[in-house]
């Protein structure tokens, strides 16, 4: 074991971004003419990335396994993002984003990065405004804000419930332009399968164009990963189909260390499944519990009848319901931070208060914000005598106004009326604070590879607040990148144009063919999706919201057998030099299915309790937060990273120990 | 419930393709259209046969991807939805069901359902952004107010998902209403005013050059849009268009 060095710059908290901005070494314009870098993946920070590598001067390639770059995952993003503006005057400041976001990452999180994010955070509503990002505005024509999770002050900026789509069509917009100008190549429907390493720095990689299954060579002086969470380890998530470990999974394996994997936010507030055929789930925002409020009956005879479909929500007593949250976290409410939404939520189900037939799901119920917000419009329409059904006709056009396009989705998928019965919601995986291990700069400990975004692990900590992770996407794209690559390319400007015709590149493209031959000519049994699921069964049981030791070891060992069974028996129709979805699939579940042990042993060595890893054993035993989860600050206040030895269980762990100078560590308090 | 499929079967572009006649059993009727074609490609690869290749990533209905003809339709018989957000319980038992790639020459079919639109990315590359450099210099996002009606309106419009339904829908196989929304986005702010002229210049000249028919109103791309994107984008192209063409 040893320790990792952050490279994080002295000083001041508050002047250590300036003083390494003016310190930092440039690259000159004519120099960035003849300097490449790789970008794969192309949601909000790959693309913001891309787009502002190739404005500066760089020749860019960037790659994303969609046949577009405008259909990243970043574009399913709903409710907001964050920035320090208090255009509100509610007592906001780059201190108190700040503090919010350690606090709410249970100080699990790198103080430098995040005082970084909170500061940069102002930039990037500053230039969505400025590409034509449609931000929701007032009457008086300035931007609107809403409220999240986890904090007091409103500073979330919003596209309706599409934030993330705005923003990553902003993020496109930027790239367009760019590859107008030839400044970017685009590699669309390309997925990045190795990365090669050449003289100990990271130097190109190896793509499978997933049109043709040619596999090809790429080689910049540089390799940014912007490729996103690894959720998809659990089968079902709200992510999208396609994405994956992959690219950080391989990065891995050639020597980047992979930090905190076991930190996985579980949202509160999803469509619950359906059947065993559900592919995938559905996210409904969090500012839904600005007016939604979260309850289960009171009554265990209650919340069977309503299982058995013999009484309905709404004929259930005000005083015969549990508003759980609002109980349990006076202070905060039903605006708690996710993970402790999402186990509060657990914990009645599991007590035997969830609700629809599967036991596994509990209200959000907005019943009283229609009401109140009905009570308001008659009094600014002068209709002082309005009828209770005048009154929620009003109030119903402020909710539709406010969440039309979610009370709509909910409507699609589940057949039912939000505005007249409440909404079931449970949790569901959803991001992934753990990922690549990451300095100040964002590199790697492969020299010359970059991770950004939700790739890398640095920001968050143990639990990302709401609408933060566009926020960071963008920051770390557009504003941080930039300047810590020129760093490391400022000694590569004679370094000349990187040759793919060598052995490295030859014994890169070697490893990913005979694995895809492996794949193709396996003549197995079972699909790809049958793993998947298996996987996703064992993560959901042993590694989800509730972990202990048992769990974790049993869950160890039998994604072990399951990877050998993958590789004996798994079945992938078609050949490989075509477009071949099951082989893309197949590629991708080999992954999680090394990542998912890896996993596993990071929650099994962490004996604390933080954020979204909660561990049974290390909870309050007595005490108002009797129950809460339990941090071990003496023992536990560090980044795990973890270097590949080739089986993930017996990988090696180096730490990076956490220091808060700025910010008292407290246990999380939200009553 | 049980149904007669009939899918479309592509191998290569260069291939002549064909419907084949496909049995699925017990459907259920919450499943989602794209989970009932994931039923069908388990039952194909555990024959040892080739699943049907099909976009599809997001299955929420924002990323556009997905891109099945149902019936006859983009997206299938509900309004205001893509493929993804369709479910069983718009069918019933017995059902034959037609499933067939969004069809224009603009748009080669790649393998079965799967189609090439980068057209759409061409077209925004011709003028499908404002020129601002990423310098967090920019001025304050508050400076300049914007009446909210017109933000809304630049909303609605930069809701299009890029999908294609439109194209496919569209006798003409035109783009009109994709690129009127790009181009509303922008006209409707001031930040898009610099360069209104030469983008609805470029990006119609783009769309031309791709094979995109031109627009007779019908308004049936209006009508298949799963976000409703509303057939006055394509108006408000036309008048920036008119207006580049005579001020310039």
């Amino acid at each position: 074991m040893s320790t990792l060095d952050g490279k994080i710059p002295a000083g001041p908290i508050k002047d250590k971004w300036t003083t390494y901005k003016d310190k930092v070494n440039l690259v000159n314009p004519a120099n960035k003419r003849n300097i490449d870098v790789i970008v794969v993946g192309t949601g909000l920070a790959g693309g913001s990335a891309a787009a502002t590598l190739a404005e500066q001067g760089y020749n860019v390639k960037a790659f994303c396994y969609q046949d577009s770059p405008r259909r990243a995952h970043s574009i399913a993003a709903q409710g907001g993002i964050n920035a320090a503006k208090n255009y509100q005057g509610d007592g906001d400041s780059v201190y108190r984003l700040f503090y919010d976001t350690v606090k709410g990452g249970d100080y699990r999180s790198r103080e430098a990065n995040v005082h970084r994010l909170a500061e940069v955070s102002t930039n990037i509503i500053d230039q969505c405004v400025a590409q034509g990002v449609p931000f929701a505005r007032d009457y008086g024509g300035l931007l609107d804000n809403r409220s999240f999770g986890g904090v007091l002050v409103s500073r979330t900026f919003y596209a309706k419930g599409q934030t993330g789509q705005q923003l990553l069509l902003g993020a496109y917009s930027a790239m367009n332009r760019q590859i107008a100008r030839g400044k970017i190549k685009m590699y669309n429907r390309h997925e990045m399968l190795d990365v090669v390493i050449v003289d100990g720095k990271a130097r190109g990689i190896i793509a499978r164009n997933l049109v043709t299954g040619e596999i090809e060579r790429h080689s910049a002086h540089a390799v940014v990963l912007g490729t996103g969470g690894y959720g998809n380890v659990f089968y079902l998530s709200t992510n999208a189909m396609g994405s994956n470990v992959t690219a950080g999974w391989k990065a891995h394996k050639r020597g980047a260390h992979f930090a905190n994997p076991c930190y996985t936010q579980i949202h509160p507030t999803c469509i619950p499944r359906s059947g065993d055929y559900q592919s995938k789930l559905t996210l409904m925002s969090e500012s839904l519990r600005n007016d939604g409020r979260i309850w289960v009956p009171a009554k265990k005879e209650d919340a069977q009848a309503i299982r058995d479909g013999k009484l309905k929500p709404t004929e259930i007593k005000e005083e015969d319901r549990d508003y759980y949250l609002e109980r349990r976290y006076p202070a905060f409410g039903n605006l708690v931070p996710r993970d402790v939404a999402s186990r509060a939520a657990k914990e009645r189900c599991d007590e035997g208060y969830g609700v629809n037939a599967t036991g596994e799901a509990v209200y959000l119920d907005f019943a009283a914000a229609i009401v109140r917000y009905g009570e308001e419009q008659a009094t600014i329409k002068g209709e002082n005598n309005a009828t209770e059904s005048r009154i929620r006709e009003l109030g119903k056009e402020i909710v539709k106004a406010k969440y039309g396009n979610l009370f709509d989705m909910y409507k699609q998928i589940v057949a039912d009326n939000p505005y007249e019965t409440p909404m079931m919601i449970y949790p569901a995986v959803h991001y992934t604070m753990g990922g690549v291990w990451v300095d100040y700069n964002l590199m790697t400990t492969i020299p010359g590879c970059y991770a950004i975004g939700e790739a890398n692990f640095s920001d968050h900590g143990a639990n990302r607040l709401g609408a933060s992770a566009l926020m960071q996407g963008l920051a770390d794209g557009y504003f941080v990148l930039p300047y810590t690559i020129g760093n490391y390319l400022s000694s590569d400007i004679r370094t000349g144009q990187i040759s793919t015709d060598t052995k490295e590149f030859e014994e890169a493209e070697k490893h990913v063919k005979d694995r895809i031959e492996g794949l193709v000519n396996n003549n197995g049994t079972h699909s790809v999706d049958y793993y998947h699921r298996k996987l996703g069964n064992i993560m959901w049981n042993k590694c989800g919201m509730a972990r202990n030791e048992k769990r974790l070891k049993e869950a160890i060992k039998e994604i072990s057998e399951l990877r050998d069974d993958f590789w004996k028996n798994v079945s992938v129709p078609g050949g490989a030099y075509e477009l071949n979805q099951e082989l893309e699939k197949a590629g991708r579940v080999a992954d999680f299915l090394e990542l998912g042990e890896l996993f596993a042993k990071d929650a099994l060595e962490r004996n604390e309790s933080c954020g979204g890893h909660f561990r049974e054993e290390y909870v309050e035993k007595s005490g108002e937060q009797k129950g809460e989860a339990l941090r071990d600050d003496k023992n536990y206040a560090f980044v795990s990273a973890w270097e590949h030895t080739g089986v993930p269980s017996e990988a090696i762990l180096h730490k990076e120990g956490l220091e808060f100078n700025d910010i008292e560590l407290k246990q999380r308090s939200y009553k | 419930m049980n149904l007669n499929l009939k899918v479309w079967r592509q191998d290569s572009p260069q291939e002549k393709g064909k419907m084949v006649d496909y049995q699925l059993e017990g459907i259920s009727e919450h499943m989602s259209f794209l989970e009932m074609m994931d039923v069908l490609n388990q039952q194909l690869i555990e024959n040892a046969e080739r699943p049907v290749a099909f976009d599809h990533d997001c299955r929420e209905g924002i990323c556009g991807s997905c891109s099945m003809f149902i019936n006859g339709e983009a997206h299938g018989p509900v309004k205001g939805t893509t493929t993804c957000q369709l479910h069983m319980r718009s069918f019933k038992d017995g059902d034959t069901i037609f499933i067939e790639p969004f069809r224009a020459n603009a748009f080669p079919v790649l393998k079965d359902l799967v189609i090439d639109r980068s057209a759409f990315d061409r077209i925004q590359h011709s003028g499908g952004y404002i020129s601002v450099n990423t310098s967090g210099n920019t001025q304050d996002a508050n400076a300049t107010p914007i009446p909210k009606e017109n933000a809304d309106f630049a909303m609605d419009a930069a809701t299009c998902i890029g999908c294609g339904a439109c194209v496919a829908t569209c006798k003409n196989s035109s783009a009109m209403l994709f690129v009127g929304a790009k181009i509303s986005q922008y006209a409707l702010l001031p930040q898009g005013q610099v360069e209104a002229k030469e983008r609805a210049q470029n990006m119609v000249a783009q769309m031309d050059s791709e094979g995109f028919g031109n627009c007779t109103n019908t308004g049936a791309c209006e009508v298949e849009c799963p976000k409703g994107i509303s057939l006055s984008n394509i108006a408000r192209m036309n008048r920036e268009f008119l207006d580049g063409s005579v001020t310039k």
